[in-house]
């Protein structure tokens, strides 16, 4: 068996307009039409979305997590980048 | 659910002391563990089997109420049990997807499932025989899944733990679904509450056996314990049911099917009296009423779909390679 | 209940009983699939349909009560009525073969009440456009769903366009009695409270025809169409179908639930 695979599909919905969509969960689907409504049917049954896309999980490209040290620990240092960095007399007012 | 999910698991590991120490203080520290993250096998093994037999619990808990759907006794009954199975084949559906992060495809867990290698919860493999059946599965084995459910909403495996959240959000339904036939029941005509009270009798015991054997037999509830898989051990969350149930039931006036139940003032709990844990390992095992048209159930439907299955593989590729030939045409 | 002034009470009743029991029969028909579907996501998708199917039944029945004036509740009417006086058409209640006939018959039904729910959007009966208002949007996903699948197991494999092929032949007799008139359809097309079911049949034919070229799939010829569903004359399975459904009712009578 397991030569006749469904492919997986990873899900993603909009909760309303003006959010992003996010990363909700999977389905099985042959094609990207019956994975759109299989999303539709798992995934908005109480009213969770008003958008849907769906990825083949084949097509993700996903960091290493062996890397993560190198990916993601240089920023942490970087205080600069965050407002608080900066002093600024009260008086001034927010900035 | 289910404590039950742990039988069988080998969480024996080969990965050095130095790898092993490293992931534990990941664990103690509460990070979670996301699917490409270093973990060790033993840990891997465990969650895809107790993740799997979850997913199994709930497509094949899908059976015993299914048989009440075509025949709940009002429009509104029949909706909200219709719904309710829906949950469950959307709650394994989430489930499987857990486990196929750890690399396994829901072919193959369901393969196991048909195969009896892996198992689901003994729950199901008893006979829905009255409308008060619905209620009391509702109200008892729902009850018994929320109290196992809700800790693992903090498990230590990310997408198990995602998983459950989203459940635990949509059962809290089925829990008042079937607490309201009950209570319907028990204050209805005299044969109604009769219902109540056998379904009542017959399933008390069935769902104290959900959390799995008692914490001095059971034998990986320790290192599950230590990863943080599971977060309470059997007999702890077996006695927060019981403490939790007992007042419901007494609240429509059902009696329970223990004498020995009773209020323990020091302990701030109740006794009960003991399970008969060879009926458990009988059902566990396969000898319980209904294993057997369970599976064949669940294989019929498996077997009558593949030619579905295949059917929308082929036009899956038939429309890839048209879409190809068209822009090949184009260009 | 605008349309009651210009249409018998009685008459209007019947029309609502009928719209009904075409849901309700049908939900009920769909629901056994749950927990025996082909693959798990169907698993959700059906039901989905059937709670579809259930709700505007429910909205139906409850109407028909009201107009009925006779303190009967929509469990009543569900469940206390006897085969002939159900008057769901024969496709409703055709059994559910395997999962090409299922999803042939909820393409069917929902072709035929799509057009059929878009004209009530506009009836006189305001009580009944605000169900149409509902409804219109739950038949167009039954339309697209049940097409892909229509689609994709006539232009799948062999087998599958043999089974596709097959449905076809098998429900094709009761396609035409979906859009026959009577003195009760008539009435609620000439108080513009609903659409001559005949009038619909472009529609239908609109909704059917693309989906079966993409399919490779031909009507078949119906010499000896069936008719009756509207006069209570049912297929034998119904009686089962009913047994199932009102046994409680007929176990325990007079009990709440």
């Amino acid at each position: 068996m397991s030569k006749n695979l469904i492919p997986l599909w990873e899900v993603f919905i909009r909760p309303r307009n003006g959010l992003a969509h996010k990363h909700c969960g999977s389905v099985h689907a042959a094609d990207e039409v019956m994975a759109l409504q299989a999303a539709r049917d798992v995934y908005t049954r109480r009213g969770e979305g008003t958008s849907i896309w769906v990825v083949p999980s084949s097509a993700i490209t996903a960091s290493d997590p062996e890397n993560k040290d190198e990916n993601f620990e240089p920023s942490l240092s970087k205080v600069y980048r965050h407002p608080t960095f900066y002093e600024i007399p009260d008086d001034v007012g927010h900035m | 659910m289910y404590s039950q999910g742990l039988i069988g698991a080998k969480t024996e590991t080969t990965e050095d002391e130095a790898f092993l120490a490293a992931f534990q203080a990941r664990i103690d520290a509460e990070e979670k563990i996301e699917p490409n993250d270093p973990m060790p096998e033993g840990y891997r093994r465990t969650l895809i089997r107790q993740i799997g037999q979850h997913a199994h619990s709930e497509i094949v808990g899908m059976l015993p109420e299914g048989n009440w759907i075509t025949r709940a006794p009002s429009l509104r009954r029949k909706a909200a049990l219709l719904a309710k199975v829906q949950d469950e084949g959307g709650h394994g559906l989430y489930l499987y997807s857990a486990a196929e992060t750890l690399g396994v495809s829901r072919e193959e867990m369901t393969e196991e499932l048909l195969s009896g290698k892996a198992k689901y919860s003994s729950i199901f493999n008893y006979p829905t025989l009255t409308w008060a059946d619905i209620g009391a599965i509702g109200w008892l084995v729902d009850g018994a899944a929320i109290m196992n459910q809700i800790p693992l909403c903090r498990c230590s495996y990310g997408p198990y733990a995602r998983a459950m959240i989203r459940v635990c959000k949509e059962e809290s339904f089925h829990q008042r679904q079937g607490y309201e036939i009950m209570m319907h029941l028990a204050r209805g005509t005299a044969e109604q509450k009769e219902l109540a009270q056998d379904a009542l009798n017959r399933w008390w015991w069935p769902s104290l056996m959900m959390f799995g054997p008692s914490d001095t037999d059971s034998q990986h509830g320790d290192q599950s314990m230590k990863w943080k898989i599971k977060r309470f051990t059997n007999d702890e969350l077996r006695q927060k049911f019981v403490d939790a149930t007992v007042p419901q039931g007494e609240f429509i006036g059902l009696s329970f099917p223990d004498p020995d139940l009773k209020w323990n003032e020091d302990k701030g709990g109740y006794d009960f009296g003991a399970i008969d844990w060879d009926e458990f390992w009988r059902v566990v095992k396969g000898g319980g009423p209904m294993n057997r048209e369970r599976i064949a159930a669940r294989q019929k439907a498996w077997d009558e779909g593949a030619w579905v299955r295949e059917a929308a593989l082929a036009h899956a590729r038939k429309r890839k390679a048209r879409r190809e030939a068209a822009r090949m045409a184009a260009e | 209940m605008a349309g009651a002034s210009t249409v018998s009470r009685q008459a209007l009743t019947a029309f609502l009983l009928r719209l009904a029991d075409d849901h309700l029969v049908l939900g009920h028909r769909l629901s056994e699939w749950c927990g025996h579907a082909p693959m798990l996501e169907e698993d959700l998708a059906m039901p989905n349909m059937a709670l579809d199917l259930l709700g505007q039944a429910r909205a139906l029945y409850q109407y028909a009560a009201t107009v009925e004036g006779a303190g009967r509740d929509e469990d009543q009417l569900a469940y206390l009525r006897r085969e002939r006086e159900f008057s769901n058409c024969l496709m409703a209640e055709r059994e559910n073969g395997d999962f090409a006939h299922t999803m042939l018959r909820q393409l069917y039904f929902a072709a035929f009440m799509e057009p059929a729910w878009q004209a009530m959007l506009s009836s006189s009966d305001e009580a009944l456009a605000g169900i149409a208002a509902k409804a219109v949007k739950e038949v167009a996903y039954h339309i697209r769903h049940a097409g892909e699948w229509v689609v994709r197991l006539g232009d799948g494999t062999e087998e599958s366009t043999r089974r596709m092929k097959a449905a076809v032949e098998a429900l094709a007799p009761y396609v035409d009695e979906l859009f026959e008139s009577d003195d009760v359809t008539a009435a609620m097309a000439e108080a513009g409270i609903a659409a001559d079911p005949a009038a619909l049949r472009p529609a239908f034919d609109a909704i059917v025809g693309p989906i079966f070229a993409e399919a490779g799939l031909d009507w078949a010829d119906v010499p000896y169409g069936q008719t009756g569903g509207r006069k209570g004359m049912h297929g034998e399975a119904m009686g089962y179908l009913l047994a199932d459904l009102q046994f409680m009712q007929r176990s325990y009578p007079g009990a709440a639930w």
